[in-house]
């Protein structure tokens, strides 16, 4: 990974001094030994602190919605997906941009990290094969794909789809034998199993909206939770209103989401609401065989009408 | 002040004698580790934690709680008139809590219970509630408690304190409303050997706490200096402005009234509420004097370790549990931020 960071920085202090960009938006070395901050380096100086590793879980396509000034930004294959459907959308235009492609090897679980660590996490290291975790007295080293993201192990994309430059060779994309195996256990549980079952999932969301917010899907002005003309749902810790936050979210994503896992990584309870968002990632590839952000001429499934469309499944 | 030793064997039976006359919260191991709640009848604090996500806050401020009742039914007696919620007086003990959360309960007293103006959700709830602490032998690496004026083992803010002696609980009860709750979990006293004990286990575990930070020099600047200080937006760059710190922090106070009404029955329930979000902020006008998101980010590290201490001079309004610092989905670290407020040397 420290080749990654050496190049970010290379091409970050390159655009930025010959004015390509006004602003470089990646990571940098957090406070916690496990994790990495989303940083924007302004100066040549200040695009020295940028790092890459496998902590850097949010998706920094987040931080671009609406910018209007030039940006270079680091994109692993997932957020270079995001960053399509950004430009489809026209929340940033591709002239705007310089972008920085990571191909990705995955990124670490944080709590898988937390439950090898035998005391405080000081670093950890990766080589896109081994992940060495230091702490207070301890270390040690795992095989990267037994702490990878959920997300991650089921990834379709680990090269970006667009970049200006990429921080490393193309990687060899995975080979996935069963990809929506925890969305079929769903869909075979009876109606009242999976009732309970995402009862369970939601029963500990405070509603922070830390998932909302981590997502660069989720950019409108106000969300419809925080509507109050007319107000839409219930702002307790009432069961249904929770229920229809998260449902209503993944709906709202169907068709544009990539799967980042940035909603996970950021839930403070370790709540899986990818169950829901990965449901309409299955429908939209099996009913409209269309993945989100793949191509930048190709609006998302449910963004767009055409007269041969699908439609056995809604008669 | 008595004496406390309990054997850990006893523990379970110590707790199903002291639920026949108290409602419990506490610390309860689940799937993805432990967190603190309402226990059920019958259900056992578990005292061998580290840490929960939540705090005892939870307790005295619901993150929903119903204030009052009405009806819209116009062939209803009554109608449209708002009537307080029954609530249940049992005596309430939150046992395990660490002490310094129990400190938190105090800083929010500062808000709820004022001399002049008592909150009476919060002070019914406050007065009905017995604190029972779990001193701390190995204070998590984001622990900076000792910082914040309390630490692993502060007595100030508890009734009782319990303390892990290896095969025992050892502790003290430290006001009437403990000894009550010492007397209905029939606690065994313990000799003179506690105090002792527990002071050689105070020492260890604060010495354990590497993480410190100072505010000494924010309480010299001018609110108008810190606030227009330069580092705000770096700082706050990263923050995606989701309410993850002042959810899990055991001191923010904040809340919303709302309404809502199903069918014909409605109930004015208040809920916490998250100066992080916009709808906070944004007056009916349509203005928002902190529409910026970084702004929002400033205004919690400005009112915890700024307004708060001026206003006040009692500290910072924080107890180092570290939670912010943990839970925070981007790295959000008080800690840094104080020390960036702290050294701040505003140019002349």
């Amino acid at each position: 990974m420290d080749a990654y960071t050496d190049k970010i920085k290379e091409i970050s202090k390159k655009i930025l001094s010959e004015g390509k960009v006004d602003v470089v938006i990646g990571f940098r070395k957090g406070t916690l030994g496990y994790m990495s901050e989303p940083y924007m380096a302004k100066s040549e100086k200040e695009a020295e602190n940028l790092v890459f590793d496998c902590n850097c879980r949010m998706n920094l396509v987040n931080y671009v919605t609406n910018r209007k000034d030039k940006v270079g930004i680091v994109v692993k294959g997932c957020d270079s997906r995001n960053l399509v459907t950004h430009i489809i959308e026209n929340k940033i235009k591709r002239e705007q941009l310089y972008i920085i492609g990571v191909p990705c090897t995955g990124l670490a679980d944080k709590k898988a990290l937390l439950d090898l660590a035998e005391g405080e996490i000081t670093s950890v290291e990766d080589d896109n094969e081994t992940i060495t975790i230091k702490g207070d007295g301890f270390e040690k080293k795992v095989a990267k794909s037994d702490v990878l993201q959920s997300n991650c192990k089921t990834c379709i994309k680990r090269n970006p789809v667009i970049f200006d430059e990429l921080a490393g060779p193309e990687v060899a994309e995975l080979e996935i034998s069963d990809r929506f195996a925890d969305v079929d256990e769903v869909e075979k549980m009876s109606a009242d199993e999976r009732w309970n079952f995402f009862g369970e999932l939601l029963s500990e969301c405070t509603r922070c909206y830390a998932c909302r917010n981590a997502c660069p899907l989720c950019y409108c002005p106000t969300c419809f939770v925080d509507e109050s003309r007319p107000q839409w749902v219930g702002k307790s810790d009432n069961e249904t209103d929770v229920l229809t936050y998260h449902f209503l979210r993944a709906f709202h994503d169907a068709g544009r989401c990539t799967d980042c896992g940035a909603c996970e990584a950021a839930c403070p309870m370790d709540i899986k609401m990818r169950y829901f968002t990965r449901k309409t990632i299955k429908d939209c590839v099996e009913k409209y065989g269309s993945e989100a952000g793949m191509e930048l001429d190709k609006r998302p499934a449910l963004d767009q009408y055409k007269i041969n469309d699908p439609n056995e499944f809604i008669k | 002040m008595k004496m406390i030793s309990i054997k850990k064997s006893d523990w379970a039976g110590a707790m199903e004698k002291v639920q026949k006359s108290y409602r419990l919260a506490g610390p309860v191991k689940e799937k993805k580790g432990h967190t603190f709640r309402e226990l059920k009848d019958g259900e056992t604090p578990d005292l061998e934690y580290s840490e929960t996500r939540m705090s005892v806050k939870e307790v005295v401020l619901p993150q929903s709680e119903v204030m009052f009742s009405y009806s819209l039914d116009e062939n209803k007696e009554g109608h449209h008139i708002l009537e307080e919620v029954p609530f249940d007086e049992t005596p309430r003990a939150a046992v395990g809590i660490r002490p310094y959360d129990a400190k938190a309960v105090e800083i929010l007293k500062k808000n709820f219970m004022t001399e002049d103006y008592k909150d009476p959700y919060f002070e019914r709830r406050y007065e009905n509630l017995t604190l029972v602490g779990m001193a701390e032998n190995n204070p998590s690496p984001v622990n900076f408690s000792t910082s914040c004026g309390t630490g692993p083992f502060d007595e100030s803010c508890l009734d009782i304190i319990l303390a892990d002696a290896g095969d025992s609980y050892i502790g003290k009860a430290l006001t009437e409303k403990g000894e009550k709750f010492a007397a209905a979990a029939g606690f065994a006293e313990g000799d003179s050997g506690v105090e002792a004990k527990l002071a050689e286990l105070k020492e260890q575990a604060e010495g354990k706490i590497k993480s410190k930070v100072s505010f000494d020099k924010i309480e010299k600047m001018t609110i108008l200096d810190l606030y227009e200080a330069p580092f705000w937006e770096e700082a706050a760059f990263a923050c995606i402005n989701c309410g993850t710190c002042t959810y899990a922090c055991p001191t923010c106070w904040c809340f919303d009234i709302q309404d809502e009404v199903k069918g014909k029955d409605g109930v004015r329930m208040r809920n916490w509420d998250t100066c992080m979000s916009e709808v906070y902020s944004v007056h009916t006008t349509g203005h928002d004097p902190r529409h910026e998101a970084w702004q929002r980010t400033r205004n919690r590290f400005m009112h915890k370790l700024k307004y708060y201490l001026d206003k006040y001079e009692d500290g910072i309004m924080c107890v180092g549990c570290g939670r912010c610092v943990s839970q925070c989905p981007v790295n959000i670290d008080i800690r840094k931020v104080c020390q960036q407020m702290n050294d701040y040397e505003p140019s002349k």
